[in-house]
């Protein structure tokens, strides 16, 4: 669906994305990892033809976008990091609006309005104001405008910016409910997010693709053979020591102690879960919880973005 | 053409049912009516034709200053609140979306200018005008409007602002008026070159008086097309940035 080589892009003197190589086949739902100015939201905009590449090669059905911009516009659904609303409009008429504008004929439009307002749950807000609208229904308005002509490819840059807990989980089930129709690229610097919602990651620091793949790749690629969790009643001092007695557990560290509870993590080759719960137990420990610590997401892309350059800035990881 | 007309209909939907579209309107419909009573019905008594003239002289001059207030918003205003990535990422060349919005503004200058006609109507039906005279008049202020819209409109795909869109536009509309102050100091031929793109002092004068001359008509017409080209041009250099 998207085969992109060499990707380069310049502000200026300054480079925010420089030599990108990836390809996204038809269906995948597709998560842009990064943190704030990695590059994402510009990389989206040359992939939804907003900008056009400095250097590089990005086709999207087989299209060109240097060479055929207008035919690849046809192709995609683009949100970006605003959604691009007209407060004095009604719901129904902007997505109208933007239905014909995106070649949608006009005996089609009603139809088409309608499908993606069932699709984003706003179908009881046609008649509002978008000005009046809550930044929930809004951001729902900004994936209805993307999807309205019916696009092969989505792009939605941060969809859940701004959104609340309880907003957040409904539009990461309706992005799940677009899965099949659309092959979807969601960029986000929230981890849990894309996670929950993506087939597979790209991970993007400083403008360059740092790594690529599912998530238990990555982890497998970040965190070798993994490590393995355990909760106990007691100290941790005597948990450490009767798990040294089982082959193959190595290198242990204590995650938290407090009221008698000790939480703990052993780098362990393959699965030792039952042979550490069964020489726990059988040496009077109270196991409360054993679990597999591989590498999560969260610590995959705090490796990966590591960087003497950059500083995390507070609040951007949840 | 089909994308031009449909974001000239949105955009003359948001001037309607915006208050800045009603505030222009009736500040240009109040000024253009206390400086008609002011400067043209005072004084000796004038014959109709005069009269008649100063109202299109007044009007022209109103007609310049609010088309800088009414293209301002056109590109610009999209830019502030991020809705312009909505037709960039369209099927939409840069070239429709510049004239589509052109389009709004002159449709809006224009209902605003038809609802002077009470004033022509009044000196047509106590005096002694022709219709044709009537007729050049409007046709002088709507070439006029279109040109300047053009220029503000380019000042609109300029700037990152209003405000900035208002000032680039005014200066632009400032250094086309005064040229013609340029052509009265300068040897030849360059005085007839600035004399020749004055916005205001050689080609407005004559659809006062009521004469419509073809080289009046290509000059407005040309810079309204050299407005847009140029505002086209600068919507196609922002996507290299």
């Amino acid at each position: 669906m998207i085969e992109v080589k060499g990707l380069t892009k310049y502000y200026g003197e300054h480079a925010a994305i420089s030599d990108l190589d990836f390809s996204i086949s038809s269906g995948e739902v597709i998560g842009f990892l990064g943190l704030n100015g990695a590059g994402k939201s510009t990389t989206l905009k040359v992939l939804g033809c907003v900008l056009l590449p400095t250097a590089g090669v990005v086709t999207v059905d087989g299209i060109d976008i240097a060479r055929d911009p207008h035919e690849v516009r046809r192709r995609i659904g683009f949100l970006p990091d605003t959604p691009p609303l007209y407060n004095e409009m009604t719901v129904g008429r902007y997505l109208a609006f933007v239905a014909q504008l995106r070649g949608v004929p006009a005996g089609e439009t009603a139809q088409a309005v309608a499908e993606a307002e069932r699709k984003t749950a706003t179908t009881e807000k046609h008649d509002e104001l978008i000005a009046s609208l809550s930044h929930g229904y809004r951001q729902r308005v900004g994936v209805a405008q993307a999807l309205v002509h019916r696009p092969k490819l989505l792009i939605l840059d941060e969809p859940t910016s701004g959104l609340d807990p309880v907003q957040i989980v409904e539009m990461r089930s309706m992005i799940r409910a677009l899965r099949g129709a659309h092959t979807i690229l969601l960029s986000s610097h929230i981890l849990s997010e894309i996670s929950q919602t993506c087939d597979r990651l790209l991970v993007i620091q400083n403008g360059k693709i740092v790594a690529q793949g599912t998530e238990q790749e990555l982890a497998r690629d970040m965190g070798g053979g993994g490590t393995i969790e355990v909760e106990v009643l007691g100290t941790a001092a005597r948990a450490i020591e009767i798990a040294r007695s089982v082959e193959g557990v190595g290198v242990a560290r204590v995650l938290s102690e407090s009221d008698g509870v000790a939480t703990l993590s052993f780098a362990a080759g393959p699965d030792l879960r039952p042979r550490l719960a069964r020489a726990l137990v059988q040496n009077g420990v109270d196991l409360l919880r054993i679990d597999r610590g591989a590498a999560r997401l969260e610590s995959i892309f705090l490796q990966l973005t590591k960087d003497k350059d950059t500083r995390l800035p507070s609040g951007g990881l949840q | 053409m089909r994308s031009t007309l449909l974001i000239a209909r949105r955009e003359l939907g948001a001037y309607l049912r915006s208050m800045t579209g009603y505030v222009i309107a009736a500040l240009v419909l109040a000024i253009d009516g206390v400086f008609f009573q002011a400067f043209v019905m005072s004084g000796a008594d004038k014959l109709s034709s005069q009269v008649l003239s100063g109202f299109f002289e007044i009007a022209g001059g109103v007609t310049m200053v609010s088309s800088v207030f009414i293209s301002m918003r056109l590109l610009a205003e999209e830019r502030q609140t991020g809705t312009l990535v909505l037709l960039t990422s369209s099927p939409v060349r840069d070239s429709e979306i510049v004239v589509g919005k052109f389009l709004s503004a002159l449709v809006f200058m224009a209902m605003i200018t038809v609802a002077t006609v009470y004033i022509p109507a009044l000196i047509f039906v106590n005096g002694k005008v022709s219709f044709g005279h009537m007729a050049a008049g409007y046709v002088g202020l709507l070439l006029l409007g279109s040109a300047s819209l053009a220029v503000g409109t380019l000042g609109s795909a300029l700037a990152r602002t209003q405000v900035l869109a208002a000032i680039f536009s005014g200066c632009m509309m400032a250094a086309l008026v005064v040229c013609w102050m340029l052509g009265r100091v300068t040897e030849r031929p360059f005085s007839d070159v600035f004399a020749t793109i004055a916005l205001w002092q050689k080609h407005f004068p004559p659809f006062q008086a009521g004469q419509i001359h073809l080289r009046d008509v290509f000059f407005y017409l040309a810079l309204t097309y050299l407005g847009l080209f140029a505002a086209t041009r600068v919507m196609e250099a922002r996507r290299w940035r």
